[in-house]
């Protein structure tokens, strides 16, 4: 075994994702701990453009796997084309974004690989040759620090939460896979991007959500007006458990156990009472704003500003306000 | 048809968590024990496959100690078949409960594996593509709109800004996500005959996890806010709250 750190770089369409660059990063990290390289492994085809990008990152050498076979993701695929690089490598660690991606890969290739994964890490340690990392659990409302004691240590990072540096440019080698099409079991098939102007829930700076209180599913539009007023590609919109059970809003909205966590800069809830899968979800956001008419709803406990009052008087209110601010 | 539904015991979702004394497990007191929601969507995705195909059966398996029987009585209330609880006492991660399971699975026909995406205690995801990897299957994790037609599944899967199909032929591993199907209520005709239901213990196969806990921490308090006013005529306040001390506007 080495003391190398392999990041596997999430490139979709031809295109690199940002999370991936956050790996590498947190790589870095270890590889500075452990005395090894960097180095990221790409899988795909026509990698030119994510390569060139992962080339300024704090990689120490880049390996990209081109192939037909990997045109399109599979998880059984790539899991065994990644093998088939790990065997010259032998790295002390595997890292990858904790991605739609990352979530279908790793635990196959870990399970191949008949080791440990922690999911979902916020913070890597490597102390007394020892790799550990540290997840929440329930949703946020606890965190666990697992060590691995078996080799090599693998995790998925949460995106948006390690940082980005810059580095000095890697070499970049191109590997071939002995993988061929019609080895696929499951594969995709196709891509549908979402509807233009959705900011994705996880990667807003701003998440306006809106709950109960809006009393029905028309009124939402004062949630949206108000996401709208931060100014395009800012704020995305997001839901209690309640409206989406109700069949008000689609489940991708959904914030809490039973959805999605998100952590942006500023969240507003709007008539959402706070019930405790939602505060488990939204909790670590860095501020938080709680409009809701009942002065007791536990949503308040964890707001740093609150304004007691009607929704549909407080929004509109708030969305003129926000839209001047805005245009400065 | 062969169905294998994988489930689990987890704290409701409305449980406060509470830290052990021995600083690295729940605190069980004063919790209520569920089955794990994105589990009763893959049940309820089993079941419709088997009644869609009349020739099909649902086993429900799940790894724990005794208690997890009530978990499995739910499922077999819901219209499961027959289940089996895969004894231990013993900890485990997501390592060792995929080899456990894959073990028993091998011993077992089955076409579909079917899982929650993720159980809401550790939050993993890591079981189902584990168990794809150990039974050598095609998988599809995180699924909300399934079809089936000649053996071969499309599923639907969010990914980050948009969505993606996959092409998944049987057998196959799937994990159910929020919005694939609405999970039935187990009816009171369905709890009285799952009494008469098989449900099979079996003493689990031991594997020694691959992690070892270190420690379980409750997150620090968020410190107090403060009520800006009433109505519209706080808004000006929040502006300025927002715009000069937290510095986002």
């Amino acid at each position: 075994m080495s003391n190398n750190i392999v990041v596997i770089a999430e490139v979709r369409a031809g295109q690199l994702k940002k999370a991936s660059l956050e790996a590498v990063s947190a790589g870095r990290d270890l590889a500075n701990s452990t005395g090894g390289a960097v180095i990221a492994v790409a899988l795909g085809e026509n990698l030119d453009a994510a390569t060139a990008e992962l080339a300024k990152s704090e990689a120490d050498k880049i390996i990209a796997v081109n192939s037909p076979a990997l045109a399109h993701y599979s998880g059984d695929g790539f899991s065994k084309a990644i093998q088939e690089q790990l065997s010259g490598l032998e790295p002390a660690a595997i890292l990858m974004p904790h991605s739609a991606m990352g979530k279908d890969l790793m635990p196959r290739l870990s399970a191949a690989l008949q080791t440990g994964l922690i999911s979902d890490a916020t913070a890597l340690h490597h102390e007394d040759g020892v790799f550990a990392a540290t997840k929440p659990v329930f949703a946020g409302k606890a965190y666990l620090k697992t060590a691995v004691e078996k080799s090599p240590f693998m995790a998925t990072l949460r995106p948006n939460n390690f940082e980005t540096r810059a580095g000095s440019g890697a070499e970049i080698s191109v590997a071939q896979s002995a993988l061929t099409a019609d080895e696929l079991k499951a594969v995709v098939t196709d891509l549908v991007a979402s509807a233009g102007g959705h900011v994705p829930l996880q990667e807003a700076k701003v998440v306006v959500a809106g709950g109960r209180g809006l009393k029905d599913p028309e009124h939402f539009h004062l949630v949206e007006d108000l996401a709208a007023a931060f100014g395009e590609g800012k704020a995305a919109v997001g839901a209690s458990r309640a409206v989406v059970d109700a069949g008000w809003r689609e489940h991708r909205e959904q914030v809490g156990q039973t959805g999605k966590v998100v952590a942006p800069t500023l969240y507003i809830a709007c008539g959402i009472s706070g019930a405790i899968q939602h505060l488990a979800g939204m909790r670590t956001s860095r501020f938080i704003v709680a409009i809701n008419k009942d002065a007791e709803a536990p949503i308040f406990k964890v707001a740093d500003y609150g304004i007691v009052g009607d929704v549909f008087e407080v929004l509109p209110a708030l969305t003129e306000a926000v839209s001047k601010a805005v245009a400065g | 048809m062969e169905i294998v539904v994988c489930v689990k015991r987890v704290p409701a979702t409305d449980s406060q968590i509470k830290v052990a004394a021995d600083g690295t497990s729940l605190d069980p007191a004063g919790v209520e024990f569920v089955l794990n929601p994105y589990d009763e969507i893959a049940v309820e995705e089993a079941l419709k496959l088997r009644d869609a195909d009349g020739e099909s059966m649902v086993t429900v398996i799940t790894l724990g100690a005794l208690d997890s029987q009530k978990e499995l009585r739910t499922c077999l209330a819901m219209g499961a078949d027959k289940a089996i609880l895969l004894k231990t006492d013993a900890a485990q991660d997501a390592y060792s409960t995929a080899e456990i399971l894959a073990a028993q699975i091998k011993t077992m026909p089955h076409d579909v594996v079917l899982c929650g995406k993720q159980a809401v205690d550790n939050d993993n995801s890591q079981v189902p593509a584990r168990l794809a990897a150990l039974l050598d299957l095609a998988c599809a994790t995180e699924v909300k709109k399934l079809d089936l037609a000649d053996r071969v599944f499309t599923a639907v899967r969010d990914i980050e800004g948009g969505q993606e199909v996959v092409r998944c032929p049987i057998p196959a591993v799937l994990s159910a996500q929020k919005g694939l199907n609405e999970p039935r209520y187990a009816s009171l005709k369905g709890i009285m005959a799952a009494k008469k239901k098989p449900l099979e213990e079996v003493a689990a196969t031991e594997v020694a996890p691959a992690s070892r806990v270190v420690s379980l921490s409750l997150p620090p308090a968020r410190p107090e806010g403060k009520i800006l006013g009433d109505g519209a005529a706080a808004v000006e306040a929040l502006v300025d709250a927002l715009r000069n001390e937290a510095k986002v506007l």
